[in-house]
């Protein structure tokens, strides 16, 4: 199975690299897709149908969105030119990109193996889940000891949607 | 935005009940299987969404649905906390989100207190605030021409 999630992983990474070297932009959002169908079986693979579910709809919706948003404005990136100051910025990213790496390396080797730990933090979730007489563990967890956090997400989306339609609606209501 | 040709539009006709009942179903099943209100509500969404695409837009029709879909985008978030308020007040001011409910019995389909009606509120929530923002960017358009 590692396999499998490693090859993903690589075409998930080939796919982002294009899209941000794509000469269109929506060429650049279709090759972006195949990072989140790639999550998709990601998902499916470490047997959590419900966050694969959530991520293919997602997916689509926000595919169509971005491709309805792309017709309406343009769709050619404008050239970028070559300035000596552009290296030096490449320079001190691959600087910055190089320490994380580094520090990553020493910090992850301090830790206890990947997944050793699952099941310790996972009981105490998987306890309180079972009283809440709800069959799916997730939403038990989700809906009710944790509903706090889906109420944040819920206005999070909310504000989102008045945002959108604060910057579209160009007119404003009409009073009536 | 233009319509698209005889054949998708009768495709569409048949194809959209059926994804709009398995979000109902991904909905009221979010306790008993996987899935839930967010994965409903986004199916649900993309009914609308193929409906738009495929027969183009009517715009009066859409400005109707637009303000229809606002209404019950904010009656959802208000039915979420209005739960979470009843909560805090039947347990007597502790929890806010206490499941104030008979629980009933594991597996069945009237389970796990108000597990169920959260279910049903997020997922007309995110329904509503997804097929929002595809028609806001539809409509909004042309009002930029006139």
């Amino acid at each position: 199975m590692e396999l499998y999630l490693i090859i993903i992983l690589i075409l998930m990474i080939l796919g982002s690299i294009y899209s941000l070297n794509a000469s269109d932009l929506l060429s650049a959002v279709i090759s972006y897709g195949i990072v989140g169908f790639g999550l998709v079986i990601a998902f499916l693979l470490l047997q959590a149908p419900d966050l694969a579910i959530v991520q293919v709809v997602i997916e689509v919706v926000t595919l169509v969105i971005m491709i309805a948003a792309i017709k309406n404005t343009q769709s050619k990136i404008p050239k970028m030119e070559f300035k000596p100051k552009i290296a030096i910025y490449y320079a001190i990213t691959l600087m910055v990109a190089l320490i994380f790496v580094l520090i990553f390396d020493r910090v992850t080797g301090c830790l206890s193996q990947f997944g050793a730990d699952t099941m310790r933090m996972a009981q105490p979730y998987i306890d309180g889940a079972a009283d809440t007489k709800s069959a799916n563990l997730v939403t038990g967890v989700v809906l009710d000891f944790r509903a706090y956090d889906t109420l944040g997400e819920a206005t999070v989306l909310f504000t989102a949607v008045i945002g959108v339609l604060t910057i579209l609606r160009i007119k404003g209501k009409k009073d009536k | 935005m233009k319509g698209m040709t005889f054949i998708v539009k009768k495709i569409t006709q048949i194809i959209c009940p059926i994804i709009f009942m398995f979000g109902l179903y991904i909905i009221v099943h979010g306790h008993l299987s996987p899935g839930g209100g967010f994965a409903g509500g986004v199916i649900m969404a993309g009914a609308f969404i193929l409906q738009i695409l495929a027969n183009g837009k009517i715009l009066p029709k859409l400005r109707k649905e637009e303000e229809g879909l606002e209404f019950m985008e904010s009656a959802a978030i208000l039915g979420f906390l209005i739960l979470a308020g009843l909560g805090l007040l039947i347990s007597g001011g502790v929890v806010f989100f206490a499941n104030f409910l008979d629980k009933g019995e594991l597996g069945k389909l009237i389970s796990g207190g108000f597990i169920p009606i959260e279910n049903i509120v997020i997922g007309a929530e995110v329904c509503a605030a997804i097929a929002t923002i595809f028609i806001a960017m539809v409509v909004y358009k042309d009002e930029e021409k006139k």
